[in-house]
Order: structure tokens, then sequence, then C-alpha cells
């Protein structure tokens, strides 16, 4: 049982609060990702919990220990760096035993415990080298063999892929998702990479500025991201923002902005009712693209096609509604030209609507609420 | 481009015959024959070499202890320069603290009173605390001289260290200190043992606080300098030769690190 659990922990470098007021529960074998743009706190935040940061403020416990005052050695962390920081005096052998031999583990056992780690990321045939006789893969692996064999509670890693290429980064991402799964620790991983984010995490938490914005598994990070900072850091392209003036006509509650208007669904009634400027939040797969006005649709809006790149998977149209720039994604066989008219409807479930002011979320109200 | 490259290897060629040709001078001496150095006109290479000089000089009174002296000073020197002066290196390489580029400025300063100014307080510091004319004070003063090379020195190597090993070493269980010991001392040894090696043959060739600071038991550079001017001038070429030869040796052998060391120090 490894859980841990951060509470108002605070680190500052001089002026700079590179962590602040941090709560933070992460459960037992869970994969628990840092995201965040660069000088956001994830590492002071990592190598807090790793105890190589000493803490100006709060508690840190690992599995219901506070261990806040103990040394990184007694903590049952294991870490992984991203420079690797391999020993090079010492073969890969020695490297991965290292923890054991400080241990005082018997030969024997640590022969046996060597091996089967490096049996498990593709070591076995390497051990006998040095560092500097490595490719930059084959380091990374050994640099999450080490940590491995003491069998920390908790594994820190920190950008581990950072340092490999887009394909071997991919593969690499793949292999650490089977490993979690093969062992029994908790893992926080720090990266500044979204896409490894989503892919990796059991839950994501996203920081700016020293502070945890949104804490939440990736679907709802990226369903839903807590305010514009997220939304707009999450997704590629970002999700776009326009603002827009919430009005009633008829007893319908209505969001105008320059060039449309979007019904939101009654469940956003009571969140809305008192306000009047917002900002609207959507994904660029969330639009729809029509070549003729829609029949049935009151909500098309008239926008004229800029520029279409065609990436493959899709075809990413940027699309100049009245004077706001949006990114729509489109199937990439949608024939479209650039200087071309068309309309726009939205997926008005997966709608985010921001106050204008503080760029936070504004959440509907949930169907249950409603029904007790 | 041509003319570039000329006139440097002319210079480099200047610099190594004016570097060169006293010692090579100071060797042809010391291997001729003691009736052919006094005989005139006298040969440029002398027609037969022996080690007469050598011997004469080797079995001079005085001069094997002296030697011997003058290594345990050395070795003294170097073990109080290293035990001190590394620990300071790793702090200015490793730590941030108040004062620390005061203290950086500061050990340099420790050079900047030429010896000279400094001998008679020395020296009566030294007999008033009882170390003077001892193995253990002249090798005291020599690690101070050393000091501001062992410290700076030593820090940059440490810099070239990565902190990262350190820390991966602690989040394996090592204390700091054992950190320390298994990863950036290892690391670090060759340069070290380079600067240990510079730092005794500074000591060997250092003669002013040498002479000063002992009467009787004196180093050998002391020892020959205050027989000067009663020795014949065999036993001078033999000991001035049999000085040079030890510091030649150690600086060849260590002259790789020495270039990466103060490539470093310097550039710092
Ligand atoms: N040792 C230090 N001394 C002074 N300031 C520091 C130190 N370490 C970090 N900082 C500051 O703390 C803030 C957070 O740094 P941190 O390294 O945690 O960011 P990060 O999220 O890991 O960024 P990146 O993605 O670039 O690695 C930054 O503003 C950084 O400048
Ligand atoms: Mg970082």
């Amino acid at each position: 049982m490894a859980e841990v659990r951060l509470e108002k922990v605070t680190r500052r470098f001089g002026s700079v609060v590179a962590v602040d007021n941090v709560d933070l529960q992460i459960r037992d074998k869970e994969f628990m990702v840092f995201l965040g743009p660069s000088g956001c706190g994830k590492t002071t935040t990592l190598r807090s919990i790793a105890g190589l940061e000493k803490i100006d403020a709060g508690r840190i416990f690992l599995a219901d220990q506070d261990v806040t005052d103990l040394p990184p050695g007694q903590r049952g962390i294991g870490m992984v760096f991203q420079s690797y920081a391999l020993f090079p005096h010492m073969t890969i052998a020695d490297n991965i035993g290292f923890g054991l031999r400080i241990k005082k583990v018997p030969a024997s056992e640590k022969a046996g415990r060597v091996r089967k780690v490096a049996e498990l990321l593709y070591l076995d045939n390497l051990l006998d080298r040095y560092p500097g006789q490595l490719s930059g893969g084959q380091r990374q692996r050994v640099a999450v063999a080490r940590a491995l064999v003491i069998e920390p509670a908790v594994l820190l890693m920190d950008e581990p892929l950072s340092n490999l290429d887009a394909l071997l980064r991919m593969q690499m991402r793949a292999e650490l998702k089977k490993l979690h799964h093969a062992i029994n620790a908790t893992t926080i991983y720090v990266t500044h990479d979204q896409v490894e984010a989503l892919s990796l995490g059991d839950r994501i938490a996203v920081m700016r500025d020293g502070k945890i914005v949104q804490c939440d598994v990736p679907m709802e990070i990226y369903d839903k991201p807590a305010n514009v900072f997220v939304g707009s850091f999450i997704g590629n392209p970002p999700m776009n923002f326009v603002h827009g003036e919430v009005t009633s006509q008829e007893g319908r509650l209505m969001i105008k902005g320059q060039g449309f208007t979007v019904t939101p669904d009654p469940k956003w009634s009571k969140a809305l009712a008192d306000r009047k400027r917002v900002i609207l939040g959507v994904r660029p797969e969330n639009f729809r693209v029509h070549f003729q006005e829609p029949a049935g649709e009151t909500n098309g809006a008239q926008a004229a096609v800029e520029v279409v790149e065609l990436l493959g998977n899709l075809k990413l149209l940027t699309i100049d509604l009245a004077g706001s720039v949006l990114k729509v994604s489109v199937e990439p066989d949608t024939a479209v030209t650039a200087g071309e008219n068309v309309w726009l409807t939205w997926n008005e479930d997966k709608l985010c609507i921001y106050d204008s002011d503080n760029e936070w979320a504004i959440t509907p109200e949930r169907p249950e609420v409603v029904s007790a | 481009m041509r003319w570039k490259k000329a006139l440097f290897y002319a210079a480099a060629a200047v610099f190594a015959v004016w570097t060169v040709m006293p010692i090579v001078l100071i060797a042809m001496a010391a291997l001729t024959p003691r009736q052919e150095l006094y005989s005139w006109p006298r040969q440029f290479i002398p027609e037969n070499f022996s080690l007469e000089s050598f011997r004469f000089f080797a079995n001079s009174h005085g001069v094997l202890a002296a030697t011997f002296r003058s290594i345990a000073v050395a070795l003294a020197t170097v073990l109080i320069a290293l035990l001190v002066g590394a620990p300071a290196g790793y702090a200015l390489a490793r730590f941030r603290f108040r004062g620390k580029e005061a203290f950086r400025i500061g050990i340099l300063m420790t050079r900047m009173f030429p010896t000279s100014l400094l001998a008679i307080p020395l020296a009566v510091i030294y007999l008033k605390t009882n170390i003077y004319d001892t193995i253990g004070g002249l090798a005291l003063m020599h690690a101070a001289l050393a000091m501001p090379f062992v410290v700076l020195v030593t820090s940059s190597l440490f810099l070239k260290v990565p902190y990262d090993l350190e820390e991966a070493a602690m989040t394996l269980g090592c204390s700091r200190i054992g950190a320390f010991v298994r990863v950036s001392l290892p690391l670090a040894l060759p340069s070290l043992v380079a600067a240990g090696i510079y730092t005794f043959v500074l000591s060997w060739n250092e003669v002013f606080a040498s002479a000063v600071l002992t009467v009787h038991n004196r180093t050998l550079p002391a020892h020959i300098i205050s027989t000067l001017n009663v020795s014949p001038l065999n036993f001078k070429f033999a000991g001035g030769f049999f000085m040079i030869i030890p510091a030649l040796i150690f600086i060849f052998l260590v002259r790789r690190y020495l270039l990466s060391m103060w490539g470093v120090a310097i550039n710092k």
C-alpha cells in the first residue's frame, strides 16, 4: 500500500514560489502524471516527494508515513532522472545493482534480482558494458532498471523520455505502461508532453505557476478543461475560445457572439442565469462543417475557410468566423478548399463555458442534482 | 595564413628552447666528469659522460637526509592541502552560500603578498608555537602556498561531475557523504591525483619558505642554497639536475590532466 499525500506543500527559491501550497492525494498503484509548461514546478514537486528538495512548508506522506524529514534513501522511492544519471565508472550490472549493494543485499540474491530486472527491460546482454557504450534508449532503460531493482513503493520519473527521438519515445511509452502493470509501485511521472500524459496517466495533474490547476482522469481533462489555460495547453491544436454574451429570447437561454448564436442545453440555465459575458470553449473536432445552410438548424454560423491542411488522418481547417480564427478538424476526405464559404454548427453536448473574468469553468447542473 | 602558422611555430620553438636549454646545460654539466668540467676550453658536448658528480653529490654530508626530508615535507603538504583544499573545492562547486564569490577571490588573495614579506612574521609565529624547523611546520606553510591552486582546481573538477549522480546515489540509499565517496570521488580521482602530484612538485621545488622556516632540518633545495657558496661546481650542477628530475617526471606523467585542470580553472 503506497498512497502518496501532499498537504499544503510549499517550496520557494528566493522570491520564486516553485511549489505553491499544493494538496494532492495519489492512490496506491496509480499512475499519476504531472503535466504543465516549463517552469511550472513539476520537477520541484517530484524532487520534494523524493526528498531531494527541502520543502518550506507542508507535510508529505508516503504509505501513511510522514516522510517530510526523511532522507531520500529511506522513503521507499525509486527515481529516474531526466539525464538518467548513470554512474559512468560502473558497468551496467553494477549500476543496476547499486541500490542493492548499499542496502547490503547478499551477493547471490543481488545477482538474481539484477538479472530479473535486466530481463524485464531487455538489458540482459548489456550487463558487462559501461553506460558510455549504450544508446540513448538503452541508457533510459538502465535508469529505469536501477530505480526498479530496489522495489520502491513509489516510482518517480522526471521526463524520462524527453531525450529520445519520436519513434523511440512512442515505443518506450508503451513499454512504460506495460511495466507499470507488471510492477507493484505507485508511479509519478513528470512530462510537458500532453500526448504522453493522456496516454500514460490514470490521472493527470495539470500544473501552472506552482499550483495544480486540475487533477482528473485524462478524458475529463480533455473534455472538460477546468479553465482556459488547461483547454489551451491540452489538445493539438488546442481548444478554440470565443467570447459571447448570455441573452434570453422568448424564455430560451442563448449565447450570442460575433456572427454566431448557441443554444445551450437547459442544464446550463441555472449556472448561466445571472451572467452576461462568457467564453465558449470548443475542441476542433466538435464542430460540424456544412456546405449548404443546414436545414432545421437555427444556429448555423456562416464562416470562411482560410487555410486547409491535410495532416494524414484529418484535415485541419483554419476558419474565420466574423473575425475570430477557429481551428476545425474534419475527415481527411472532405472536399473543401481555401476561400470557400461554409456553415458551422457546434456539438452542443461538448460545449465548455468559462467565466470571462477569471477564465474558470462554469459548470452546468448535473442531471442527478436536477432530479434530486 | 601560412605566415601566421610559421610565426606560431617559431614562437613555440623559441619558448621550447628557452625552457629546455637550461635543463640541457645543467644535465650535461652534471654528467661531465669533474676533471673535464674544470678544464678550459671546454667542449660543448662533453667527451665522456660519467656519474661521478652524482655520486659525489649523493654522498655529500646532509644531502641524503635533506632528500628524505623533502619527500616527507612534500607528502605531508599533499596530504594537508588535499584534506583541507578538496572539501573547500567541493563546497565551492556544490553549494550556494553567503560570501561564496568573496571566498573565491579571497583564496587567491592569499598569494597576493610575496613570501619574503611574510617571512619575518611567519618565523616569529613558528618560533612561538614551537613548529619552527620542523617537517610538519614547513608542510603547513607549503600547504598554505598550494591552497589556492588546490581549492580552485578541485572545485572545477567537482563541477564536472554532475550533481545528478550524487542525487541518484542518494535516492538509492546513500547518505550525502556516502554518495560523495562512492560516486564523485572515484570519478574525480584521476584528476585529484594529478592535483596531488602537482602539489608535491610545488613543495619539492619551494625554496624560500623552506630556507626561512628551517635551520637544521632543511629540505633539499634549502640545503643546496645554504651550501651554495661553499660547494664545488660539480656539486651545484649535480644538485640542480637532481632537483629537476622528479619534477620533470611527475609533470610529464600528469600533463594531460594538468591541461584539462587549468583549462577549466581558467575558463571559470
Ligand atoms: N535550484 C533552484 N534555484 C532557484 N530556482 C529554482 C531552482 N529549481 C527550480 N527553480 C525555479 O522554480 C520554478 C519551477 O522549476 P521546476 O524545475 O520545478 O519547473 P518544471 O516544471 O520542472 O519545468 P521544466 O518543464 O522546464 O522542467 C522555476 O521558476 C525555476 O526557475
Ligand atoms: Mg523539470
